[in-house]
């Protein structure tokens, strides 16, 4: 039984499918990528995990346990954190205040939670006091991903972390991510940046039109060929 | 002499505007929607404040929170029986009900108080000669009572959750769902607070003139003027939007007629629509 399984989920915004007969397994421990291109699906996946799109069809579960089409408070609470592509910080709101909305649900010391985020972006706890929308892309990301740690989760899904930034803070972001794995959090993303996201990958899937075409560990898909050609520009 | 005169009056205009802008504020930020029915609301706390005035014989500041609780209990049931069905609509349905609702409570006001004036308390106060300035008791009252209800506010907003959470939700809605912040809690909460504000203006107002039903949908204009030039759903705007049109008001007595009043802020929140939508201090619209 893997740690997060997707089976031929069927679903979308209303009109047509957009998700039709999607695939994806994630094992516990792993960086999973999922790379592909534009209006392939990717993100809908995402939220289709996250209770945001409906799943009319297939079945999703976590550890074994049925998640598909529950609220978003719920899967928080069940250990799934979830970093929005755009707008994911609070912008008139601290870099702290970020974070404790981030444990809202939580009931006991948040400090610890606090602490160990502040140790994972030292750079965060200096600017603790700064409202997250004055501060550079890069340091956003940070927020962003700090917000859904706070809940401690199992599974932390990121979509396109890494998206406008510049070269110095994509590397930098990797990094992050890599740091984040290193604490024991299975990892989904999406990414543009296919090539360095791979790189880091264990798993990499290419999704295109609503469907999984190849699925490998990430370094073999950077040396299967036709993948490269017609997905990562060559 | 007559400007600093006009300047008092204005301060407590504005102190009582104030209040009421940070209910509609709040709600928009949170609820994407223009309270029509805040004015009236206002008026209901008023009225509210004049049960326990007459019945108990309690001043009305002893009186102020509950006329504060009673209108928040009412906003909850308004909110959860019908803007709660329509909050999967669009926001002009809803602000279109809330019209309805406005005049829903001034009809129930007047079933039930009448449609003449009341007062507080009958009887001339003495007024303060502070520098040679003419400063009603109440006067006194309502400033300082204004400015602890919005420090309360202040510290509501920075120092606790659910305060925290409601400038989650007004900053970026979708973000606060994914967070998992209740969102029908806080919006509850929001209507606790916005309701008890307006029942706060509206108590200051009945002390500062007479009561009648349509004191609250009276200054609904100049709420939104304030509200507005604050930007809305920024409640800290609105505390420096409701004194710039209290002041406004009242200074423009010097050189229009009195009735001219709620027209010099309309004319504020216009200009401020065409040159700077998003209020005084920027950011988002
Ligand atoms: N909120 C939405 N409502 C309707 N259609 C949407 C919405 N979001 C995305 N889509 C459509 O779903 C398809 C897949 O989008 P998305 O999952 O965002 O692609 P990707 O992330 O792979 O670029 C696109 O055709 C897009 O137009
Ligand atoms: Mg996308």
């Amino acid at each position: 039984m893997s740690f997060l399984e997707v089976r031929d989920i069927y679903g979308g915004y209303g009109g047509l499918d957009i998700l039709r007969g999607t695939d994806l397994t994630v094992e516990r421990g792993e960086i999973a990528v999922i790379v592909g291109p534009n209006g392939a699906g990717k993100s809908t996946l995402m939220k289709a995990v996250f209770g945001l799109v409906k799943v009319r069809q297939g079945r999703i579960a976590l550890d074994g346990e049925e998640i598909a089409n529950q609220p978003p408070e719920r899967m928080v609470r069940r250990g799934v954190g979830y970093v929005p592509q755009e707008r994911n910080v609070f912008p008139t709101m601290t870099v702290r205040e970020n974070l404790e909305m981030g444990a809202y649900p939580r009931s006991d010391d948040i400090r610890p939670a606090m602490d160990r985020v502040f140790d994972l972006f030292p750079r965060l706890a200096e600017r603790q006091g700064q409202p997250a929308g004055l501060m550079s892309g890069g340091e956003r990301q940070m927020v962003a991903m700090g917000r859904a740690l706070m809940m401690e989760p199992r599974l932390l899904m990121l979509d396109e972390p890494t998206a406008g930034l510049s070269p110095k803070f994509i590397g930098q972001t990797f990094d992050m991510i890599r740091r984040v794995n290193g604490l024991g959090i299975t990892l989904l993303m999406v990414e543009q940046n296919a090539r360095q996201a791979l790189e880091i990958a264990h798993r990499g899937l290419v999704l295109a039109m609503g469907r999984k075409r190849y699925e490998d560990s990430g370094p073999n898909l950077l040396a299967n060929r036709e993948v490269a050609e017609m997905f990562l520009g060559g | 002499m007559e400007v600093l005169q006009l300047l008092v009056y204005g301060v407590v205009l504005g102190s009582i505007l104030t209040l009421g802008a940070i209910g509609v504020s709040m709600i928009f930020g949170i609820l994407r929607f223009a309270h029509f029915a805040h004015g009236d609301m206002m008026t209901l706390g008023a009225y509210f404040g004049l049960v326990f005035v007459a019945g108990a014989g309690i001043s009305p500041l002893a009186a102020l929170p509950l006329a504060m609780g009673l209108t928040a209990g009412v906003a909850i049931v308004v909110d959860q029986t019908i803007y709660r069905r329509l909050r999967r609509t669009q926001p002009v349905i809803l602000l279109i009900s809330s019209f309805g609702i406005a005049l829903a409570l001034r009809s129930l006001i007047q079933l039930v108080w009448g449609p003449n004036s009341e007062v507080y308390r009958s009887g001339i106060q003495i007024p303060h000669r502070v520098f040679g300035l003419v400063v009603k008791p109440d006067h006194l009252w309502i400033v300082c009572g204004a400015v602890g209800l919005v420090v309360a506010v202040h510290l509501f907003l920075t120092r606790t959750k659910m305060g925290k959470a409601m400038r989650a939700m007004s900053d970026n809605m979708d973000l606060a769902l994914v967070t998992g912040i209740p969102a029908e809690r806080v919006i509850m909460g929001t209507w606790v607070l916005g309701g008890a504000m307006a029942a706060a203006a509206g108590v200051f107002l009945g002390m500062d003139t007479r009561l009648h039903p349509t004191i609250g949908w009276g200054v609904l204009l100049p709420v939104f003027a304030a509200a507005i030039l604050g930007g809305i759903g920024k409640p800290y705007g609105a505390i420096a939007g409701g004194m710039v049109i209290g002041i406004a008001m009242e200074l423009s007595t010097l050189v229009l007629e009195p009735t001219y009043k709620p027209a010099v802020a309309f004319a504020i929140m216009v200009a401020m629509l065409v040159v700077r939508p998003s209020g005084l201090f920027g950011g988002r619209t």
